[in-house]
């Protein structure tokens, strides 16, 4: 059924011990710090920032490898952090995974066909010529001819490789799929066909994505609701639309400033940001982008912004733009 | 007098499997400031070419080129010393991966001022002065400081900047830049291309920029050369590519990109691009093309005059038809 | 509209690899890499020459090795004065045949070579596997333990192991085993704990594979080339390490014809019989450069970065 949620996260976060050396107290690194959203059948939610933002991390905790600090994540329902090992062991099945290197998200030792068998067999009691049979029906789905069951990943082009990552996500019917980068190291000819592969998959199964970016063509292409982060927190969050055409928070103009447009006639806001990342082990006091936001003034050094809800985006700034 | 000439440049490599041709004549002239983009997709050969320049090509390599001319001077006959002095002094380059292109054994301030020693002949004092104003010229905080870091204390964008500075420590009139941001994250990209831009203009020097970003391109070059597959398919002015592709893989590939497109479903260019073992007969293009005709699939196409671009085509594209088309073939 | 997109892309023209890539094929394409190494064929010849003698001995050698020959002590080999075509290589002290000692010998290498292999690969294995997969306290304690083991000179923890269990050719092997455990453990380790950062284990995780099947069926399989090629070169550090035991006694027992045991009793005779001591040591030195050749060869041949594409 369309339009129905299919997980609800609320303030979620993630932080990780580093050690400093045994003279030092442990520095505590905040891999995410308090993302809320919600994932909805058929939709698409594009998690969108640059390196140091925690998009790798809420995978991870979006997928279950790890459990998030504080927080709440439900899945179909069920909170995920006071349910028991068996029902964890079910929902595991719900949410699968498509990374962005395609070279090494599949066992260089496995064939394919076994590779896409594999989560039958840990997880289903189906026999060996049943999950042959899912494996090449899989196959086919993607593009692939059925010849390919027995090739090794080595043997297929990048692109080939992460249809292959599809078919295995699709292959214990998954309710959600998280895309981490899935294109980004495609070449564009390449990418074009792997987005349609994406895109109608999701028709067909009614599957709901989360889309980590850092390549906002392909997210307005893709996207229905977007989430902009910036070291570990989201900054602004809206539909698509909105977004695109009304950013309210600097950073995400500035993004959008950034990202360069194939239209040479094309005139855009022109924001190019001076400084680095920070590190998220040391993050600016306040707003973490206020060491690098053109519009930066004292109140933004000391408490951090709460997202507020601003022409129907929640934006996390003291000094958005307003249309 | 151009700056650089190139005249049906060919490369082939000797490899396992028999001679494997990366760059198939390939000809770009460059003017003093310009700023010219290469753009092709991988296995196009785009790198190739300017390492084959260079000179920094392996041994398996063999090169031949009707004219390879770089300042006037023959770098197809010249000898090693000589090329020595031009490269990394008149001719730079800096590369994709910033983490791995410095050597992580060695501080930031070595690197700066080998490059200064061994070209410029400077002594000790002229060397460090040197390598601070450039660490100050490309945008690097505290550059004091920075002289005795290592690579790996500094993030990629910085690492980036550390290479910009080394190759224009000399003053070359030609840099190429091979995919410098393809690494970078989105907002530090924009600072160096603008710090690429910006060093362009305010010294003088050519710009080749090799990229498979059509935005890219269409931001930061004047001209640009489209390859597939090793040759070069298309030559024209940025404007008029966007606006008025003449050959089919570029309007395929403009069509292809996700900006470009207001359906759901992009319309992708089926197929792959051609390896070693399977190159077409014919056109490289044809396997993949809308428009091929058996004249296509048969034989090899020459370059389409100036007006269309050079396009490599029997068949190129004005206002986004074929000209010359067959008309059995348009039913 | 669904399915003519992908039927579209069913019926491209796309291009893969299409080696076959049953076992046969996949030994093919290790053979053709190997062959490339002249050293490490003839290494692999030498080797197969030595397990054929061991597997034959009973029919290739000319005398039983124990056989006592008593109007034939201390005779030299047939090229030399007062030597006989009986005795290819002379006979020892006791009158017993070099050649057929030398052929038997060959057995005792062979046998003590795999079983240490073996073991040791095993339980090294394990222990790495361990190590690197859960980390944390488990890995502190395995790789001190290691560490302890490593700082032992091996002969001298070799012969320590066995005083106290008693002089013989299993408890020799069992020693040299545990002193080699620590070169697969740290070997293993450090290959799990690359490959564990990679996508594909993650990606393992994500379908639900469970830490048992991780360790053994997901990553085990790509750190083997490191561990067969260790696993080549430490059968010839064993058949050495067996041959200093036995020499010094503590091994193979007299009366067994394990070369290092010939060569101690060989030793007062190294200016009267020079045969009696420079065959054992010979044997030993073809056997290991072989083997070591071989190593190399392995190495090579499976080292990706070195594959041309």
């Amino acid at each position: 059924m369309n339009g129905e949620i299919v997980l609800e996260a609320e303030n979620l976060t993630r932080h990780y011990q580093v050690e400093r050396g045994t003279f030092k107290k442990p520095a505590i690194l905040k891999a995410l710090d308090g993302a809320s959203f919600k994932l909805v059948k058929g939709k698409t939610l594009a998690v969108v920032g640059e390196s140091g933002c925690g998009k790798s991390t809420l995978a991870r905790l979006v997928t279950m490898i790890e459990q998030p600090t504080s927080g709440e994540l439900k899945i179909d329902g069920t909170n995920i952090i006071t349910a028991d090992q068996g029902t964890l062991n079910k929902l595991h099945k719900k949410v699968q995974i498509v990374f962005q290197d395609p070279y090494g998200s599949l066992n260089p030792r496995q064939k394919i066909g076994h590779a896409l068998g594999e989560p039958l067999l840990v997880n289903t009691s189906m026999t060996r010529q049943e999950r042959r049979e899912a494996a090449l029906k899989m196959i086919s789905l993607v593009g692939l001819r059925p010849e390919y069951y027995d090739r090794y990943p080595h043997m297929f082009s990048g692109g080939q490789r992460q249809r292959i990552a599809v078919a295995r996500a699709l292959m214990l019917n998954p309710e959600i799929i998280v895309l981490d980068e899935p294109v980004s190291a495609l070449d564009v000819s390449i990418q074009a066909q792997v987005l349609n592969l994406i895109a109608t998959l999701q028709e067909q199964f009614n599957l709901a994505y989360m889309f980590i970016s850092h390549d906002l063509s392909v997210v307005k292409h893709i996207a229905d609701e977007v989430m902009v982060m910036y070291l570990g927190k989201p900054v602004e969050s809206g539909s698509r639309d909105t977004l695109f055409e009304k950013p309210h928070h600097p950073y995400t103009r500035a993004l959008l400033s950034a990202t360069p447009v194939a239209d040479p006639f094309r005139t855009k806001e022109r924001i190019v940001l001076s400084g680095e990342l920070p590190s998220p082990i040391a993050p600016p006091p306040g707003c973490a982008f206020h060491p690098r936001c053109p519009y930066m003034t004292e109140i933004c050094k000391g408490a951090s912004p709460e997202l507020r809800e601003i022409d129907g985006c929640m934006v996390a700034c003291y000094h958005p733009k307003t249309y | 007098m151009p700056l650089l000439e190139i005249e049906n440049l060919s490369v082939t490599f000797q490899t396992a499997g028999g001679q494997f041709t990366a760059v198939d004549q390939v000809s770009l002239n460059i003017e003093p400031g310009e700023v010219v983009s290469i753009v092709g997709e991988s296995g196009s050969g785009k790198s190739v070419s300017m390492l084959a320049l260079m000179g920094l090509l392996p041994w398996t390599a063999t090169i031949t080129a009707d004219e390879l001319r770089f300042d006037g001077t023959d770098m197809q006959t010249i000898a090693k010393p000589e090329l020595r002095k031009i490269i990394g002094s008149k001719m730079a380059m800096i590369f994709q991966e910033p983490m791995t292109s410095l050597n992580p054994c060695f501080t930031i301030g070595f690197q700066l001022t080998e490059a200064l020693k061994i070209h410029l002949g400077m002594n000790r004092a002229e060397r460090k002065k040197r390598a601070i104003d450039l660490l100050d010229l490309v945008g690097i905080p505290e550059p004091n400081k920075r002289l005795s870091a290592f690579p790996h204390q500094l993030s990629g964008g910085m690492n980036q900047r550390v290479m910009i500075a080394m190759a224009i420590s000399c003053d070359p009139q030609l840099l190429i830049a091979d995919e410098p941001t393809t690494a970078l994250d989105v907002t530090i990209q924009a600072q160096i291309l603008d710090l690429l831009l910006n060093l362009q203009k305010e010294k003088g020097m050519s710009l080749v920029l090799i990229t498979h970003d059509m935005g890219v391109v269409a931001e930061t070059a004047e001209r640009v050369a489209v390859q597939y597959a090793g040759q070069q398919v298309e030559k024209q002015l940025v404007r008029g590519l966007f606006s008025e592709p003449h050959h089919p893989y570029t309007q395929a590939l403009l069509n292809s990109l996700p900006e470009r497109s207001n359906s759901r479903i992009l319309p992708s260019i089926a197929g792959v691009v051609p390896g070693q073992f399977d190159k077409p007969v014919g056109c490289l293009f044809s396997p993949r093309c809308q428009y091929a005709t058996d004249l296509c699939r048969s034989t090899p196409p020459r370059a389409a005059s100036l007006e269309f671009g050079r396009a490599l085509c029997h068949y190129p594209l004005a206002d986004g038809i074929p000209t010359n088309y067959p008309e059995e073939v348009k039913a | 509209m669904t399915e003519t997109t992908i039927q579209e892309t069913v019926d491209i023209v796309e291009t893969v690899d299409d080696r076959p890539t049953g076992f046969r094929a996949q030994l093919a394409e290790f053979w053709s890499y190997f062959s490339e190494n002249r050293g490490a064929v003839i290494g692999l010849f030498f080797f197969i020459g030595v397990v054929v003698i061991a597997v034959f001995a009973d029919f290739v050698a000319p005398h039983l090795p124990n056989e006592q020959f008593r109007d034939a002590l201390l005779q030299p080999p047939f090229w030399q004065a007062g030597g006989d075509f009986k005795f290819l290589l002379g006979t020892d002290a006791i009158g017993r045949d070099m050649l057929s000692r030398l052929i038997y010998g060959s057995r005792y290498s062979l046998f003590i070579g795999c079983i240490v292999v073996s073991i040791s690969l095993v339980v090294g294995v394990i222990l790495g596997l361990m190590a690197g997969f859960f980390r944390g306290r488990v890995d502190t304690f395995i790789m001190r333990i290691m560490d302890v083991v490593l700082a032992f000179p091996s002969l001298l923890l070799a012969l320590v192991l066995v005083a106290i269990l008693g002089p013989s050719l299993i408890n020799a092997m069992i020693a040299i085993a545990i002193v080699q455990q620590p070169h697969y453990v740290r070997l293993t380790r450090a290959a799990v704990m690359s490959e564990m950062t990679r996508d594909y284990v993650t990606a393992a995780r994500v379908i639900g594979v469970k830490s048992l099947r991780l360790m053994f069926i997901t990553i085990l399989p790509n750190c083997m080339a490191p561990l067969i090629v260790q696993a080549a070169l430490s059968f010839s550090t064993a058949i050495l390490d067996a041959a200093a035991l036995g020499f010094l006694g503590m091994g193979a027992q007299p009366p067994t014809p394990e070369w290092g045991t010939m060569l101690a009793e060989a030793r007062e005779f190294i200016l009267r019989a020079w045969w009696v001591v420079t065959f054992p040591g010979v044997a030993i030195l073809t056997t290991v450069l072989a083997i070591n050749l071989m190593g190399d060869g392995l190495r090579d041949a499976l080292d990706p970065k070195l594959k041309r594409s």
